[in-house]
Parts: structure tokens; C-alpha cells; sequence
């Protein structure tokens, strides 16, 4: 059995390819793993027996993939980690998870997340927080940590969540895995459980670099159901390189100095000797306004969710609380069923979108965003990827956070500059802090995953990361 | 400072009822996250354009053909009530 747990993705889509491995066995191995953990990280599995159908000829052969919650699938519920879409089974499937159907993904199950993405913790699920692998005292980091926590135990080969403001590459920065936050447009956003539109991203979260290479190829395209998509001007292809002879890899000070922990910090110093002993050459750069990253983020993101939300009102969908008139029963709805932080990000988005503080918030929130996006080019002229460290520190306690958002979103602040100027970046495990996984990230211009898979490749090879304590192998 | 009125305004403007404590919470919280984001005013903006989206993409249009839409009974199926194929609501002319 524990062969088949020893496969990533891609190693078992061959071998299912050659006969060599049983889809249903390979199915049935990871949804009773899943139905069995103790870190809540699935909210939906299917019952026992119940199997999707196997697409062997495809390209991803029917091996099992985990799916965010927040990502529509028809007849199957899907509530973005919300009381107020409990229950809820949409009339369709996103596109990007019916790309990867077509391609052979089985859908193993739903994960847990923070609720409507918005958290670094997880602990903002409607459903309760999922625990860290490495550490159950700890936070999986969010907002998609239940995908992240999946993979990282070994209850699925691979996943995919969203990503806003880093909830794709903090979680699995924290839970020791690999997460690639795509170019914004490149993956259809249809079906996808609307956080902040201009911003929401959708991902692939693998234990290794080619595996995130396959789902990309995969669930990418464009879509006329989600006019911001794009064809991607490039075939993703699985990533080869070995060495970094030639590439440039941009240094900021502004994301890799204060508020890096100490242990991080010294994770993130080898990993730039080992860029340099593969040949890449390090290079100062400097992203100035990165450091209002959070300032312009935690305007944009609320005052898109505000309007987005606006659609939870108990008339089309998901419970309804009555309350006499109508007004009341819309109001009195929204007080049951959003929690804490998403009431607060609604407070916080309608706050900034209203009348006389409109341009104070959210214009200049917009105007930032077009300097730290000048900032990007003008470092791509310079150099080909950017190095930092993924998130400040590795994976905190669960309840650390809680009372104090502001230091909440804090944690964001070395992942939210790439989403605010639309361009990918990817995290991969770097090695150890405290016994708890330290991410680093390689962030590129927008379509340049190809580049930062063969980078990331190459330095996931040098890092060697095999930790004999891992989740994976209990 | 954001204060109570200010939460009742917002929260209005959100449909989005509030209990006393979240009231009382909310204000101190919003307060703080409001004095952070303002260090956007140490920046010279002016004359620096918005953004409201990051990837070049102007006029996408499509086609307008006629195509089959998502059947009435199946939008209508995961509402808490219905009525003559439509969404019940209370009256919003009952209680103003």
C-alpha cells in the first residue's frame, strides 16, 4: 500500500498509463486515507464505493485530485467554507476543474478553507479549523489549507485551491509543499466562488514541481465563460533543467529583510547560496512600494468581496433566516451566516467603497497597485526571477492570530505584491525551522511559468527536500 | 477612529445586522486596520493612473448567438422557497 502513497501525481498517471497501477485501487487507497485523518481537512468526500470514472487514455489517467470547496462542482456540495452556502449543490462544475476532468482528474473530494478565502490560518472556516501535519498544535496556514494539508499527509496526490492574496503559496509554504500561484487570466476563473475578482487566481498545490507543472498544463486556457481569461502564449511543458547557468535572480530587500523570522531567513540564505551553485547569479534589486502591498491589498480585496458577497441574501441559494419584512430577512441571513472575518472585510470593503471616502481608499489603493506593478518591470529588466522567502515565519499556533487581524494580514506581506500586479510566483519547501517547513518563492513577469517551473526544478533538486519526519510517511 | 454610528452607517449600507458586541468590536478593529492602511498617504500619487486590472485586455466581445441557458427548474432548485416558477420573497412593499 505504501507504494501507491510513495507516487506523485504524475508517477502514478504512468503507471496507471502501463497498467501497473489500478485506478480504482489507487482511488479507494486515498478516499479511505482522507475519511480517516484527524486534521478536518476534507469537508466532502464521497461514500464508500463511489467512484468517479477513470479516464486511463487521458493524460492525467484518473489519479485522485482534491478541490478546494470553493470551486463549484455540480451536484456536489461546494460552500466556499461558508454557513451560508451550507447545503449548497451548484446547477454547474468551475471550468478549471472540468479542464482537469477532461484531461483524466478523478475528484477525490472537497477541502476545507478559510471562509470565502479570506485568512492565512484557516481558523476562519465555517466548519472548523484544519490542523497542520507537521504539527497538530499548529495552523496549515490558509486560505486554501485544507488543500495544503491534504497533500502534505498524504490524503491526496495532488490539489488545487485559489489564490488572492497568497492563499495558494503561504499554505503550502507552511505545510511543506509545492504551490503555484498562476498569471492572473491564464486559468478561467468560471465556477470559481468569487472572493476579489480582479485578483483570484486558481492553482495547483503538488508535493513537487513537475506535478504542479502537469496540473497547469491542464487546467489552463481560455474560457468564454470568463471574458479576463487568456490563452497562455506558450505549451507548459514538464520542467528538465538541472542547472541555473545564466539566469538572474532579483534580491528586494523590501521582502526578504524586516519581519523575516531569524530561522527563515537562514533557510532562505542557503537557498541563495545553492541558486549560486547551480550557476544563477544574484542580483540587489529593489521593489519600493512592495511595502504598502498590504496597505493597497486589504482596500482592494474587501471592496471587491463587499460587492461580490452581496449575492448571499437567503433568496437563491443557501438557508434563509426569516424576519418579517424583507430588508430584515436579508440583513438578519447575512448576520447568521457569515463569520467574523468576512463580516469584517465586508465592514471594512463597504467602508472604503462609500460615498466621500471612494477615492481617499480604494483610488489610491488602485494607484499604488499601478506603482508596485512599475516596480515588477523594472526588475524584470533587470533580472529574470525574484527570490524571497514565501511567508515571515514558518506555520504559528493555532489561536496565536486570532485576535489581532491586523497581524493576521501582516502575514501576507511577501506574498500579496505579485496578485496586486497580476504576475506568477510559485513556493517550494526550502528545508526546515523549528521542525516546521520554511517556503520559498520564485516569482517571474506574467506567462513566464515555464521559466520559474525549470528554475524551481532545478533548485527543488538541489534542495533535495526528503525530511525523514514528514507527514507523508505516517 | 470609526465609531458606533459610523458601524450602524456601514453595516446598513451592507444589509448586514450586527449584534451590540460586534458593533462595539468592530469599530476598535476597523479603527486599526484603517490607521495601517493610511500609510498609503505618505506616497505622492498624483498624476499616477489607477489600476483595475493587471492584464491588457480591452473589448472582448463574443458572438451573440443564441445558446440553451441553465433550465428555470434547476436555478430555481437550491432556493430555501419558491412559487410560481420564481424566487418567494416577503413582500418588499410589508414592512418598509
Amino acid at each position: 500500500m505504501s507504494e501507491l502513497l510513495d507516487l506523485t501525481g504524475a508517477q502514478a498517471a504512468e503507471k496507471i498509463g502501463t497498467g501497473e497501477v489500478d485506478p480504482a485501487e489507487l482511488f479507494d487507497f486515498y478516499r479511505e486515507r482522507a475519511a480517516a485523518e484527524e486534521l478536518n481537512a476534507f469537508l466532502w468526500l464521497p461514500e464508500d464505493g463511489d467512484r468517479p470514472e477513470f479516464k486511463t487514455d487521458a493524460p492525467l489517467a484518473g489519479v485522485p485530485l482534491a478541490i478546494k470547496d470553493l470551486f463549484c462542482t455540480e451536484g456536489v456540495p461546494s460552500t466556499s467554507g461558508s454557513r451560508i452556502l451550507e447545503g449548497y449543490r451548484p446547477p454547474y462544475t468551475a471550468t478549471a476543474v472540468r479542464n482537469l476532468q477532461d484531461a483524466g482528474a478523478a475528484m477525490l473530494g472537497k477541502t476545507n478553507m478559510d471562509e470565502f478565502a479570506m485568512g492565512s490560518s484557516n481558523e476562519n472556516s465555517g466548519y472548523g479549523p484544519v490542523l497542520n501535519p507537521w504539527n497538530h498544535d499548529y495552523v496549515p496556514g490558509g486560505s486554501s489549507g485544507g488543500s495544503a494539508a491534504a497533500v502534505a499527509a498524504g490524503l491526496a496526490p495532488w490539489a488545487i485551491g485559489t489564490d488572492t492574496g497568497g492563499s495558494i503559496r503561504q499554505p503550502a509554504a507552511l505545510c511543506g509543499i509545492v504551490g503555484l500561484k498562476p498569471t492572473y487570466g491564464s486559468v478561467s476563473r468560471y465556477g470559481m466562488i468569487a472572493f476579489a475578482s480582479s485578483l483570484d487566481q486558481c492553482g495547483p498545490l503538488t508535493r513537487d514541481v513537475t506535478d504542479a507543472a502537469l496540473l497547469y498544463r491542464h487546467m489552463l486556457g481560455h474560457d468564454p465563460c470568463d471574458s479576463t481569461s487568456l490563452q497562455h502564449p506558450e505549451e507548459i511543458s514538464l520542467p528538465t533543467a538541472e542547472r541555473l547557468d545564466g539566469k538572474r535572480f532579483g534580491v528586494p530587500p523590501e521582502l526578504t529583510g524586516d519581519g523575516v523570522e531569524p530561522g527563515v531567513k537562514q533557510v532562505f540564505d542557503q537557498t541563495l547560496e545553492l541558486i549560486e551553485e547551480l550557476g544563477g547569479e544574484l542580483v540587489d534589486i529593489t521593489l519600493p512600494h512592495s511595502t504598502y502591498g498590504i496597505s493597497a491589498y486589504y482596500v482592494i480585496a474587501p471592496a471587491e468581496a463587499s460587492a461580490n458577497l452581496a449575492r448571499y441574501d437567503g433568496v437563491r441559494f443557501g438557508p434563509r433566516t426569516e424576519a418579517g419584512g424583507l430588508t430584515a430577512q436579508y440583513e438578519q441571513t447575512r448576520h447568521d451566516g457569515f463569520g467574523a472575518e468576512v463580516k469584517r472585510r465586508i465592514m471594512l470593503g463597504t467602508y472604503a467603497l462609500s460615498s466621500g471616502y471612494y477615492d481617499a481608499y480604494y483610488g489610491n489603493a488602485q494607484r499604488v497597485r499601478t506603482k508596485i506593478a512599475e516596480d515588477f518591470t523594472n526588475a524584470f529588466e533587470q533580472v529574470d526571477l525574484i527570490v524571497t522567502p514565501t511567508s515571515p515565519t514558518v506555520a504559528f499556533k493555532l489561536g496565536e492570530k486570532t485576535d489581532d487581524p491586523l497581524a493576521m494580514y501582516l502575514n501576507d506581506a511577501l506574498t500579496v505584491p505579485m496578485p496586486l500586479a497580476g504576475i506568477p510566483a510559485i513556493s517550494i519547501p526550502g528545508g526546515l525551522s523549528d521542525d516546521l517547513p520554511v517556503g520559498i518563492q520564485l516569482a517571474g513577469p506574467a506567462f513566464s511559468e515555464n521559466r520559474i517551473f525549470e528554475a524551481a526544478y532545478a533548485l527543488e533538486r538541489a534542495i533535495g527536500w526528503d525530511p525523514p519526519e514528514a507527514p507523508w510517511r505516517r | 477612529m470609526i465609531d458606533r454610528d459610523q458601524v450602524l452607517h456601514v453595516a446598513k449600507l451592507a444589509r448586514l445586522r450586527l449584534s451590540d458586541e460586534e458593533v462595539e468590536r468592530m469599530s476598535g478593529e476597523l479603527s486599526t486596520i484603517l490607521d495601517h492602511i493610511e500609510t498609503i498617504g505618505e506616497l505622492d500619487l498624483t498624476d499616477v493612473p489607477p489600476t483595475s486590472h493587471v492584464i491588457e485586455v480591452e473589448n472582448v466581445l463574443r458572438p451573440d448567438e443564441p445558446r440553451p441557458s441553465l433550465p428555470r427548474e434547476k436555478a430555481l432548485e437550491q432556493a430555501p422557497a419558491t412559487a410560481d416558477d420564481g424566487f418567494l420573497v416577503p413582500s418588499p412593499a410589508a414592512h418598509a
